[in-house]
């Protein structure tokens, strides 16, 4: 029924609507998605799993570097947080708990702390620093490609090639350093640490910038493909006007293979902010997550660990998925 | 006049050739091969062969000049033995000396000059980039070729017998691939630090490298082996449903032959090249993991953990951070740029 009724009003809007809306479901995109549903939670179960036998496996229990503590109070605080029991019984509780309540515990090294606050507290202001960056990134990404493509092969196109490829080489330590030093030491316009105000407009700008490269040269890539199209052409010959042509036919068009990075994307933010965090005292989950990796508090590296890489992984699915559902011309294996 | 007869065909036509004829016939040029193609190829893009020249520079400067320079990278010149006895040493801006050197210098002697000052334990700045450039570039090289053997084997076994064992490897490298690389690294040199490699490996020729680059080995190993060897299972699968090979085969090729001419040339490139981009990225992971303090131990440096050293004091000493920043982008940079330069000149695929 609701097929037909999509069928009567077929404007322009709600024809290209229904044709998603037929891809998403018809049976080949739904085994698909399936399947990279199911990969997708077997890879969390890995991970999940690794980081629970890795961090036991290491040597050195949590509370060996402790001063003065006997052993019957080494032994009272292992059994507190459960250490005392056989290892597969500690992973399957640990699975549950993560399953049925995504409870990560209580933090080891921060007493009284569950890791769950920890980890959401450092969240709010790490999503606000990565979602600023990626929205950066992604309106400067795709304005120079766009600039650089209109201009292919002259002086602008140039400079932007030049800037981006150093961009990308440049490792984000390096990056975020370099803004220090240049902006908060020399310059001195802007706070070096994250908690005073305006102090994150640096580890903003810092993380956007890798991404914003790679999103200017598929967007430049992609454009100058679109731009070669039969279409646009025939827009052409209709005498659309240029700026229609850019806007409606191209920039739309070429943005598609941008959405398969947002995925790689995100992964470049959260690994980069565990760095931009340190150089920046910003206080969010990278800085967390450094942390406990110094005070070895093994249960607060696991739940950050699983925590980010669900994140991450999850991404990765989303952005695949919105790929094929925005380009129905694409099919998939 | 023409006679009707010899049907106009002119008798001079079927005369033997000259010896100025037989010479036209002659190959002028040997005939190119696919790598003197590639070479050729390679050599007309200027940004490849200025950046293959930076890097052949580069290496040749981190492998001379710790044997011809007079400080040593962990030698901390305000110590005697291993009490410090002349704080003068720490922190020394470039040019500048120590009191004892200074009372050399005004006594007539030459010594020589510490080219970036030295760090906060009074050890020569110059060298310990110099050196810390030897061991990224190493950890780099190393790295990629350990990634390459695992890919090219498991990649090989995949592709060749194919059936359930290609099934059970490519969903183990699904699953691999589909890890959030950065996060896996970081959480197995983290364990990998515990684990007291140094020990183990006592005794043995490992020992000179010392634990925490044989577990920043074992990293790369587990993780980044797979778009390896994918990348070569791949190759192999679509390089034998060729119509060439099969085309050779149908007049008269032996296996070896095919190997030899057909599969490995078309294959080799694109090893080739993706392991030349596989050592930029691993110089950067390692950068990255040394950053974060789980790479080289001290007093080894490694760009990666100048650069972090260098945090604590980037306000009176901004350079200290800097070199070691621009060490890294350049060696990154130039080889990202001739990696793709290989791209360019030796995939046959992309060129048509």
């Amino acid at each position: 029924m609701e097929e037909i009724s999509v069928h009567n009003q077929r404007t322009d809007r709600s024809r290209r609507h229904a044709r998603s809306f037929s891809a998403l479901f018809d049976s080949k995109t739904l085994g698909y998605i399936l399947k990279r549903l199911i990969l997708t939670v077997i890879t969390i179960w890995v991970v999940i799993t690794l980081t629970f036998f890795l961090m036991h496996a290491a040597p050195g229990g949590p509370f060996n570097s402790e001063k003065a503590i006997t052993q019957a109070a080494k032994e009272a605080l292992e059994k507190k947080y459960g250490l005392d029991k056989p290892l597969l019984e500690q992973y399957f509780t640990y699975l549950k708990d993560i399953v049925t309540k995504f409870d990560f515990g209580p933090s080891l090294k921060l007493r009284g702390r569950m890791v769950n606050d920890i980890i959401f507290e450092g969240l709010k202001t790490s999503a606000l620093l990565g979602l600023a960056a990626a929205v950066l990134a992604l309106v400067n990404g795709v304005v120079l490609g766009a600039v650089a493509a209109l201009n292919r092969n002259k002086f602008v196109d140039r400079v932007i090639m030049v800037i981006t490829t150093a961009f990308v080489s440049m490792p984000s330590f390096i990056m975020g350093t370099l803004m220090l030093i240049f902006f908060a030491v020399t310059l001195g316009i802007l706070p070096a640490n994250g908690e005073e105000a305006g102090g994150m407009i640096m580890p903003i700008i810092t993380l956007s910038l890798s991404p914003m490269s790679h999103i200017t040269r598929l967007t430049r890539s992609s454009m100058l493909d679109v731009l070669g199209q039969d279409y646009i052409r025939t827009a052409k010959a209709k005498g659309v006007a240029k700026w229609d042509i850019i806007f409606k036919h191209a920039l739309k068009n070429s943005l598609i293979p941008v959405i398969t990075y947002f995925g790689p994307m995100l992964a470049y933010i959260v690994t980069g902010s565990l760095v931009i965090e340190q150089i920046f005292a910003v206080p969010g989950i990278g800085r967390a997550f450094v942390k406990s990796i110094i005070n070895r508090d093994y249960t607060l590296i696991m739940g950050t660990t699983i925590v980010l890489a669900m994140l991450i992984v999850i991404m990765n699915l989303v952005s695949d998925i919105l790929y094929k559902v925005v380009d129905p011309r694409i099919t998939l294996e | 006049m023409k006679h009707i007869l010899t049907m106009h065909l002119d008798g001079n036509s079927f005369l033997p050739a000259t010896e100025e004829e037989k010479a036209y016939m002659v190959q002028m040029r040997p005939s190119s091969t696919f790598f003197k193609d590639g070479v050729r190829r390679l050599l007309k893009n200027p940004v490849a062969t200025v950046s293959f020249f930076v890097i052949v520079f580069i290496v040749l400067c981190s492998i001379i000049i710790p044997m011809v320079w007079p400080y040593s990278y962990s030698e901390q010149l305000g110590n005697v033995g291993s009490a410090s006895v002349d704080a003068s040493y720490n922190n020394l801006k470039p040019f500048t000396y120590g009191t004892s050197e200074q009372e050399k210098i005004d006594a007539g002697e030459f010594v020589f000059p510490h080219l970036f000052g030295t760090d906060s334990s009074g050890r020569d700045y110059f060298i310990r980039i110099v050196y810390g450039t030897r061991i990224s570039l190493a950890v780099g090289f190393f790295a990629s070729l350990i990634v390459l053997i695992i890919g090219l084997v498991v990649g090989s076994i995949s592709g060749y017998f194919g059936g359930v064992v290609d099934l059970v490897i490519m969903r183990i490298v699904d699953i691999i691939y589909s890890l959030p690389d950065m996060l896996m690294v970081i959480l197995l040199s983290a364990a990998l630090r515990e684990t007291n490699l140094d020990k183990a490996i006592e005794g043995t020729v490992l020992e000179k490298i010392g634990g925490n680059i044989i577990s920043l080995f074992i990293v790369f190993a587990l993780l980044y082996w797979v778009s390896m060897s994918r990348l070569i299972r791949g190759q192999i699968l679509s390089l034998r449903e060729q119509e060439y090979v099969l085309a050779a085969k149908a007049a008269g090729a032996k296996g070896s032959w095919v190997i030899r001419k057909h599969l490995m040339p078309n294959c080799i490139s694109v090893i080739i090249i993706s392991t030349a981009l596989q050592i930029p990225s691993a110089i950067f992971t390692e950068s990255y993991l040394s950053f974060l303090g789980l790479g080289v131990n001290a007093p080894m440096p490694s760009l990666g953990s100048l650069a972090s050293d260098a945090l604590n004091g980037v306000s009176s000493y901004p350079y200290r951070l800097v070199i070691p920043s621009i060490v890294i982008s350049l060696i990154v940079l130039s080889l990202n740029l001739f990696g793709d330069g290989l791209r360019d000149a030796f995939d046959p695929k992309l060129n048509n």
